[in-house]
């Protein structure tokens, strides 16, 4: 039993990241279409330019805060040069130069950093909590809060503003937006300051668990993927279940069969999902009027 | 001052003039009609106007403004909006949001202060929601309030967008043809809609096929042909017309060309 609630913590704890993720996935799919596979870059420039600042002498909230700022102003920059001047491309071309944008993020971050695996301290020390005969760190209790808090400010956010609403409309029919006076160009930039700062906040918050490195990108979207497609794409509810679910599954397959076949369980979940169920847990199958 | 003035308007695609020349102006409370056979280029025209595409030569001018090729949503705050002969609403939404949204831009305040649900907030969404339960009663759709868009007939959505564009409360409206897919009832509604929202001030721009609507409610009608405006004036004028005539029912020499 006390086994059990250990894998469960892990998993709870490495899955409010991917929920992290899958949420950025969502709000960028939500105002364009686009799955943005660099969305992982963000998680890892939230926990190295952290990292940098703090190394460099500043004090650790000051360096995470600069941490999700500059982030956020690359996914505005993303948008921007890469995004915005292909519009009206196929969303499989942007989907691909978000991943040109991936490659060139992993890239510069190496250039610009370095090749070797960093952390910085735990925010509130290092010692255990016992919990039922399994231990969880302090900081998996900062994790979980941070994705449970995200997710209720965005709920806030798209039920309660007009700006949240108008990200919504410009989801639903981008020309009808722009007919009623939303001013979409600010949609898409809000929606990847958005994303990418919540990417570089799971960034900050999962550093002193998971480590990070100039290639970890990779892991995290792909499981926030997977996340997110479980969940089904687009909504953000499904996004915070199916990241929660990942790292569960993740944590169980470690747990109980190998850590071996670790990794492999995300791809598996995104196989299944795609045979089985397209429209993921909480999707709406999709009805479109000709 | 002029309302909207469309000034030698044109576009190209690929070699082929789509739109050439056009000018026409729009007064206050004025409805002006484009008619015109089947690709004559009147929704290219309109694609135009409303920034949808960029003209290649010519100008827009709304209220002294040049507004030539400015995106919708600028469009949108300057007083002008249209509606499409293929919609485009909120599928997802219900019937009463996609109406709500038509305030987007009166509804505006600032976002702490809808976050924290302030008065002024609730009071902004209040009034947003009962302009728009007026103007779904004033086009007929009051009872399908919470109904989802998407699950609406073809008549019904022409009449939301139609709403959704007033909500605006627009200094002119484009109407691509609001009567298409309606039966003879719906025309009617449509058409009697039209003369009260022309009363009020807001000038209407149309493209409409319904040549007995056209003729009936129109104060001026531009007629094109092959992207050029061929003639102009009011309807008796128009359609005593011998070029009007021989576009829409074809010369001896041009019997056979496109429809």
């Amino acid at each position: 039993m006390s086994e059990f609630l250990q894998f469960l913590f892990s998993g709870v704890t490495v899955g409010a990241v991917y929920a992290l993720v899958a949420l950025g996935f969502t709000i960028i799919y939500n105002a364009s279409d686009v799955v943005n596979f660099a969305q992982g870059e963000f998680v890892m420039l939230g926990g190295m330019i952290t990292w940098f600042a703090h190394a460099a002498g500043l004090p650790l909230p000051l360096a995470a805060l600069i941490a999700i700022v500059a982030t956020a102003a690359l996914g505005v920059a993303i948008n921007k040069l890469a995004i915005e001047p292909a519009r009206g491309a196929p969303v499989v071309s942007l989907i691909i130069i978000t991943i040109g944008a991936s490659v060139f993020l992993q890239g510069a971050a190496q250039l610009v950093f370095d090749k070797q695996i960093h952390s910085f301290p735990a925010f509130s020390g290092d010692r255990p909590l016992r919990i039922g005969g399994a231990t969880i760190q302090p900081q998996s209790l900062w994790v979980i809060g941070g994705a449970l808090v995200v997710f209720a400010g965005l709920w806030l956010f798209f039920t309660r503003t007009l700006l949240g609403r108008a990200v919504l409309a410009t989801s639903n029919n981008r020309l009808a937006a722009q007919l009623v006076g939303i001013n979409t160009n600010f949609v898409m930039t809000l929606s990847f300051a958005l994303s990418a700062g919540i990417g570089a906040l799971a960034g900050v918050l999962a550093t002193p668990i998971t480590l990070t490195a100039y290639n970890v990108g990779i892991g995290f979207a792909l499981k926030g993927f997977a996340g997110a497609m479980l969940g089904g794409m687009g909504n953000p509810k499904g996004a915070l279940a199916g990241g929660f679910l990942i790292g569960l599954i993740e944590a169980l397959t470690a747990g109980y069969l190998s850590s071996t076949y670790k990794e492999a369980a995300a791809f598996v979940v995104i196989l299944l999902v795609l045979f089985f169920m397209p429209q993921g847990l909480f999707g709406r199958k999709s009805t479109e009027r000709v | 001052m002029t309302l909207l003035s469309v000034e030698g308007l044109g576009i190209t695609f690929g070699g082929l003039k789509a739109v050439n020349d056009v000018s026409f102006k729009v007064e206050p409370g004025e409805i002006v009609s484009v008619i015109g056979p089947n690709g004559a280029g009147k929704t290219t025209l309109f694609n135009m106007i409303s920034g949808i595409y960029q003209p290649g030569a010519g100008r827009v001018v709304l209220k002294g403004e040049d507004v030539t090729g400015m995106r919708p949503d600028l469009l949108a705050r300057r007083g002008m909006s249209r509606t499409f002969q293929n919609l485009q609403i909120f599928q997802a939404m219900t019937v009463l949001e996609n109406a709500i949204s038509g305030f987007h831009l009166r509804e505006k305040g600032p976002v702490l202060a809808d976050l924290l649900n302030l008065p002024a907030s609730r009071r902004r969404s209040r009034e947003a929601r009962e302009g728009a339960l007026a103007l779904l009663a004033r086009v007929g759709l009051d009872r399908a309030a919470d109904r989802e868009a998407g699950n609406l007939s073809y008549g019904s959505l022409k009449r939301l967008e139609i709403a959704r564009a007033l909500a605006m409360n627009p200094a002119v409206l484009l109407l691509d043809e609001p009567a298409a897919g309606c039966n003879a009832v719906e025309t009617e509604e449509i058409d009697h809609l039209i003369a009260e929202v022309a009363a009020s001030g807001t000038a209407i721009l149309l493209v409409e096929h319904d040549m007995k609507m056209v003729m009936r409610i129109s104060n001026h009608i531009v007629v094109l042909d092959h992207g050029e405006k061929i003639a102009e004036g009011a309807p008796a004028e128009v359609s005593r017309n011998p070029a009007v005539i021989a576009a829409y029912l074809g010369t001896e020499e041009g019997a056979d060309a496109d429809g």
